[in-house]
């Protein structure tokens, strides 16, 4: 079947995603301009020239640098982390017979479904007792091994690795561990590469954890910071959005090369449930 | 030693030296159970035992003391609680629907329409969810200010529009700081930002139906509206039931968008202040962690009720098997 009147589908649907799009251009747009031109009537529609005054403020209001180095810092401990453990937990899932093995994973599944939100005082008590407040420990750790990650790297696991080969692997002599390691984990790029994206961008974009526990301003990840200078009636927007536009374009450029696989892999544990 | 008979070979069995690939399975899932321990379950076996305590952190553990359901009395009662109760049901409804309504014709088009560069378009309708909710906020509170937003600034130009400008407001409004608008503005931005990924959603289910089941609609001369309502959607029903799921569980627990966009200091910030907002001030504002704890856990009975109720309404058991 052939779409009758492609040009009307696009142009609804073009639509829609101008609407969608369109905010992310201001930010870039805004943060070439200074405060006084953002806010005069009409607002600028095309990029100006402030965008060194507007990083230099920024410089100036924030440690900026150290902000992005926390957050880069964290995001990247995360996704190291959660690449190593997911990946092994989701192998022994996928791979192995042992004991509890169901139970265990429909408690892997179902902490899932717990909200986030009920654990937030307990879990700053926990920080708070093991000193782990206001350090970067404090926000990776916790999040070292996702329910998530577990779950897709099973999935990906049980149908693209061979059983044949982890057994031959240990008819060589291959301890469990070294299977694993040389073996397996080499063939797991592209699981690897979405759950890596993923984590990535989780904590990248993290407001609610780094509120709770990070208290100084140089230990602040780039949402907080941004936050932070948003102030009544007297917010430098320019610098702002330059501080946003920064904090925004890694990502938008990943996603920009990554996006089918990135949409596939977050909807995954969704469309296979 | 005769290896042959059976309690010989139950003994065997039972002596058998532990080997390397009984332990390994436990070893490689044992970190994820460790931190969930740590701070998953811990936590909040915790929570549920500071919920019955009255405590002052700042005289540290051994300053509880215990209160029965007193917490639970106090927040039940408070009428700032049911201001929370009120808005955070408001703001779930307000961004919940529009979001399905709207996500699931839309992939029903996308689906049936656009063939040629549909990676594109899905990708653009992603591009929110990926983003840090803070930058989104902090756009959003630029363009909708009062006195020189663009959105103000596209309505007073949309005046001068012959028969569309009698529809526009003769003032600017200011959508952040006026409690008639704070709420609707807090779940446009809301609904904004979560459209493309329940479109997304109801996309990579539309691509699991046969589409055999649709040519054979449109044979009999179903209308493309007739199909949407009688083809699509009921076979479309489990992953509806999921995404609502997924609705309730998040909007019922919202909390940055209305905390980054209104200020805290403004009164118009009480029209926006969710369950979860409430919650945090009660602990890191008031250092109340009991009633806190109590909030925490009447938030998860609301979300355990209205999960039951959708799953009555569309799971399985709506369904009748």
């Amino acid at each position: 079947m052939t779409p009758k009147r492609p040009w009307l589908a696009w142009l609804i649907v073009a639509l829609g995603a101008l609407l969608l799009i369109a905010p992310f251009y201001f930010t870039f747009v805004f943060a070439t301009r200074p405060r006084t031109e953002i806010y005069s009537s009409p607002p600028p529609l095309w990029f100006g020239l402030s965008a060194r005054s507007n990083l230099a403020l920024l410089l100036e209001r924030l440690p900026y640098w150290r902000n992005l180095g926390m957050s880069l810092y964290v995001a990247a401990m995360t996704t190291a982390l959660n690449l190593l453990l997911c990946s092994l937990a989701g192998y022994a899932f996928a791979v192995y017979e042992f004991r509890g093995k169901n139970a265990l994973f429909a408690l892997v599944l179902g902490s899932m479904m717990l909200p986030s939100f009920l654990n937030m005082i307990p879990s700053f008590m926990v920080l708070d007792f093991l000193g782990w407040l206001d350090r970067p420990r404090g926000l990776y750790v916790p999040a070292a091994a996702g329910a998530l990650g577990i779950f897709m790297m099973r999935q990906y696991i049980a149908s693209a690795i061979p059983r044949d080969l982890i057994d031959a692997a240990r008819m060589d002599g291959c301890g469990e561990f070294r299977v694993f390691r040389s073996i397996v984990l080499p063939l797991l790029g592209p699981a690897l590469g979405t759950l890596g994206l993923i984590t990535f961008i989780t904590s990248w974009n993290n407001f609610v954890a780094p509120l709770v526990v990070m208290h100084s301003v140089e230990n602040y990840t780039l949402p907080l910071a941004l936050r932070s200078m948003q102030v009544p009636n007297n917010t430098e927007w320019g610098a702002l959005m330059m501080g946003s536009a920064i904090a925004m374009l890694p990502l938008l450029v990943a996603y920009f090369f990554s996006a089918r696989r990135l949409v596939a892999g977050l909807t995954s544990g969704a469309v296979k449930s | 030693m005769d290896a042959t008979t059976p309690a010989a070979l139950v003994a065997a069995r039972k002596r058998r030296p532990l080997r390397a690939r009984d332990v390994a399975p436990y070893v490689f899932v044992s970190p994820f159970f460790i931190l969930f321990a740590v701070f998953g379950l811990f936590p909040l076996l915790f929570s549920a035992w500071l919920a019955v305590h009255e405590w002052d952190p700042a005289e540290g553990l051994k300053a509880m003391h215990f209160v029965g359901l007193e917490n639970f009395r106090f927040v039940l009662t408070d009428p700032w609680f049911h201001r929370a109760v009120g808005n955070t049901l408001w703001l779930s409804v307000a961004t919940a629907l529009p979001q399905h309504l709207v996500a699931l014709p839309l992939a029903a088009f996308v689906h049936e329409k656009i063939r040629r560069g549909r990676d594109l378009v899905v990708g653009a309708y992603f591009v929110p969810y990926i983003t840090s909710s803070v930058a989104i906020a902090l756009i959003f509170s630029t363009l909708l200010s009062r006195d020189y937003g663009a959105v103000n600034a596209l309505l007073a130009e949309l005046t001068r529009v012959p028969l569309l400008g009698s529809f526009m407001p003769d003032h600017p409004i200011d959508w952040l700081g006026d409690a008639h608008y704070a709420k609707p503005t807090v779940a446009f931005v809301v609904f904004w930002r979560y459209l493309g990924w329940n479109t997304v959603l109801y996309l990579s289910a539309l691509q699991t139906i046969s589409p055999e089941l649709n040519e054979a609609a449109t044979l009999d001369g179903a209308s493309p509206v007739r199909r949407f309502f009688h083809v699509t959607v009921p076979l479309l029903r489990p992953m509806i039931y999921f995404a609502v799921t997924l609705s309730i569980i998040g909007s019922l627990q919202l909390f940055e968008e209305p905390f980054i966009l209104v200020d805290i200091e403004q009164g118009v910030s009480q029209s926006v202040m969710t369950l979860a907002i409430f919650m945090y001030r009660l602990a890191f504002g008031e250092g109340d962690f009991g009633a806190a704890s109590a909030v925490s856990w009447l938030v998860f009975a609301l979300i355990v009720a209205l999960a039951w109720l959708n799953a009555r309404l569309f799971g399985r058991e709506g369904r009748g098997e």
